[in-house]
């Protein structure tokens, strides 16, 4: 083991992978000469070059349109969309291409295609903060993954990058500095498999992505007050895998569904319909939610900061689901 | 005259299996046989049928929703393409995709695809795992001239240039984006000129004559192949038919389609046949009884094969892994 960043974890991921496989490639908006916008793809372009390296005009649906034509063609991109909120402009490629032509065919085609491509915030403003997994946990024919750890970013991106279907990879900028337990040798994590990162009996705290950290913070504070929360990263929100949320609330009888995004037809809404309609009779009060205030991201750091659950907000809600 | 017997006999014969194909298509949907959208290329064969035979078997072909034509042009079965217009499970694309989406990958058939413009950027990343995989095919791209007007036409062919892959965009202007004629909706009206903004050689030609693209489509492919990058095609022609089935035509007059039919490409190659003795009347006429015949029994195995089993819903949807 060794103690790695979520970056250099996302990194040494690409790295293994474009050593163990002459199809992977990586395409995107300053992931060569620069290095990636969040120095993610840092030396990987003086380490392979070029041609497996590619920098690209700024032309999001030409990058992920190119990045799918390149899978049906034989190789495996990975596209990088410098931020997801970037994504809206290749929007139609994800949704009508990547996610259909597998089906729409009648499986005559693969798209081995991942996109990488981190959410988060930092006095940023409305369109550069954004959160957009629920929409594309939305669509049949994409498996979308949103990591927590580096742990699970490296496994989970090798899954990826080796899988023959779409993959919308969604890491956290305010993720790639933190530090976590990365084995030395070749492993992966399997994709559609959550993780219990914290065991307990009082409530079961069901996230993933950053909200995770804010959640073990959380769970550690109640702990001292001897209130145990189980957490649940979902770490795959497409497939999105029950089992283990379900375990969990038959256990705890109580569920928090925490997320950066709005809550309005966010992954928390898809959570509780779910432990409605299949554990109703185990549940001892009603699912909650907790995302972002539902107003667009603004720039003023104090308002900022009003924005997105912390940990205070955390332990709040859960002694109000408790008492 | 630089097209032999066999082959002149041949684009004959397909251009005239497109266009009874489409008629036959345009019967059944009438009759309810068909659903959706059914857009015609009644009008247009020349193009597909011309780039097909410049183009080698194992060359890629992405394409747009009007994709009947390039399919029959491949050779490929019209049975396999009229049972995908029915729904049927022995469609080329298993019933799931219908008229708009039509694939055969065995013969580098990389799809029709039905939002405008938004296969470009796919024909550029074919071109691109052509180009890194040092293989010596083009990409061809079909689009209309309605297509120039949307970004990834700019941003998808902006790409191909930087990059030099080995693409052949063939725009086939036929005077209308639906129903909005093409000095109504793009501020240059000869298509051919857009490259130029991309460095990006290209060539305007006439779309209804079948040599004419062969040979155009020939050379450019080859340039594109040899490394030069990609080049781009506007093949002038006139859709004779509404854009899709309940088209009211209020954009043109009967006059304005009827003097273009005076250009109907078959009629032209006909006329050629016959006027440079390549073929007499009696071998066009045996022609058309054999088009008959395999348009006949493409419909007959439309109608008598099963719809896809329930099962096929679920099929496909992710690779299973």
């Amino acid at each position: 083991m060794s103690e790695k960043s979520y970056r250099d974890a996302v990194r040494d991921a690409l790295r293994e992978e474009l050593i163990r496989d002459e199809r992977v490639l990586i395409l995107g908006e300053e992931v060569g000469v620069w290095g990636g916008t969040y120095a993610v793809t840092r030396s990987l372009y003086d380490e392979f070059g070029g041609k497996r390296i590619i920098d690209t005009p700024i032309a999001e649906a030409a990058i992920i349109g190119a990045a799918v034509g390149a899978a049906m063609g034989g190789l495996r991109p990975v596209a990088e969309l410098m931020t997801i909120n970037f994504s809206l402009e290749a929007m139609d490629q994800i949704v009508n291409n990547a996610a259909k032509i597998h089906f729409m065919f009648g499986g005559q085609m693969k798209v081995p295609l991942v996109i990488r491509t981190p959410a988060g915030w930092g006095q940023l403003a409305a369109t550069h903060s954004q959160s957009f997994e629920a929409w594309f946990a939305h669509l049949p024919g994409l498996i979308v993954a949103m990591p927590g750890t580096p742990y699970d970013a490296k496994g989970m991106l090798k899954t990826a990058i080796r899988s023959d279907n779409p993959v919308m990879f969604i890491e956290h900028a305010r993720l790639y500095g933190v530090k976590g337990d990365v084995p030395d040798g070749e492993y992966t994590v399997p994709l559609g498999v959550p993780d219990i990162k914290r065991a307990g009996g009082d409530i079961t705290i069901v996230t993933y992505s950053r909200m995770l950290h804010v959640a073990l913070a959380a769970a550690e504070e109640l702990s001292r007050d001897g209130i145990e929360c189980e957490i649940v990263d979902l770490r795959t929100l497409r497939p999105l895998n029950m089992s283990k949320v379900y375990d969990s609330v038959v256990k705890t009888h109580r569920a928090l569904v925490l997320e950066e995004d709005w809550t309005t037809c966010g992954m928390g809404a898809e959570i509780a319909a779910r432990i409605g309609r299949d554990r109703f009779d185990f549940l001892d009060a009603p699912v909650e939610r907790l995302g972002q205030i539902e107003v667009p991201v603004p720039y003023a750091r104090n308002l900022e900061a009003l924005m997105f659950p912390d940990e205070k907000l955390v332990v709040q809600r859960v002694r109000e689901m408790l008492s | 005259m630089n097209v032999a017997r066999t082959e002149a006999l041949d684009l004959h014969r397909k251009m005239g299996l497109i266009r009874r194909f489409e008629e036959r298509a345009e019967e059944a949907y009438g009759q309810g046989k068909i659903g959706g959208f059914l857009h015609l290329y009644i009008g247009e064969e020349a193009i597909a049928v011309g780039a097909m035979a410049a183009l080698k078997p194992d060359d890629d072909v992405v394409t747009h929703y009007r994709d009947h034509g390039y399919v029959l042009a491949r050779g490929i079965d019209p049975g396999l393409v009229m049972a995908e217009l029915y729904g049927k499970a022995t469609g080329i694309s298993k019933g799931k995709g219908g008229s708009m989406h039509m694939a055969a990958v065995d013969r580098h058939l990389w799809g029709g695809y039905a939002i405008v413009g938004g296969h470009i950027p796919l024909a550029v990343g074919l071109a691109l795992a052509n180009q890194y995989r040092n293989l010596p095919r083009v990409v061809t791209c079909f689009f209309g001239e309605g297509a120039t007007n949307i970004g990834t036409f700019y941003s998808g062919l902006n790409m191909a240039a930087v990059w030099k892959v080995p693409l052949l965009a063939i725009v086939e202007n036929n005077r209308y984006g639906m129903g909005t004629a093409v000095e109504r909706a793009s501020a240059v009206s000869d298509i051919y000129k857009k490259a130029a903004c991309l460095n990006i050689p290209s060539v305007q030609i006439d779309g209804n004559d079948v040599l004419a693209v062969r040979d155009a489509v020939r050379e450019m492919a080859d340039k594109a192949r040899a490394g030069g990058g990609p080049r781009l095609i506007e093949a002038k022609t006139y859709r004779f038919r509404g854009h899709s089935m309940g088209d009211p035509q209020r954009y043109r007059t009967k006059d304005e389609v009827e003097e273009a039919k005076a250009r109907d490409p078959i009629l032209l190659w006909r006329n050629f046949l016959l006027g440079n003795r390549i073929a007499e009347e009696a071998d066009l006429r045996k022609i058309s009884d054999g088009i008959e015949a395999e348009i006949e029994t493409a419909v007959r195995f439309a109608e008598n094969s099963p719809p896809p089993d329930p099962s096929e819903l679920c099929a496909n949807v992710l690779v299973a892994e």
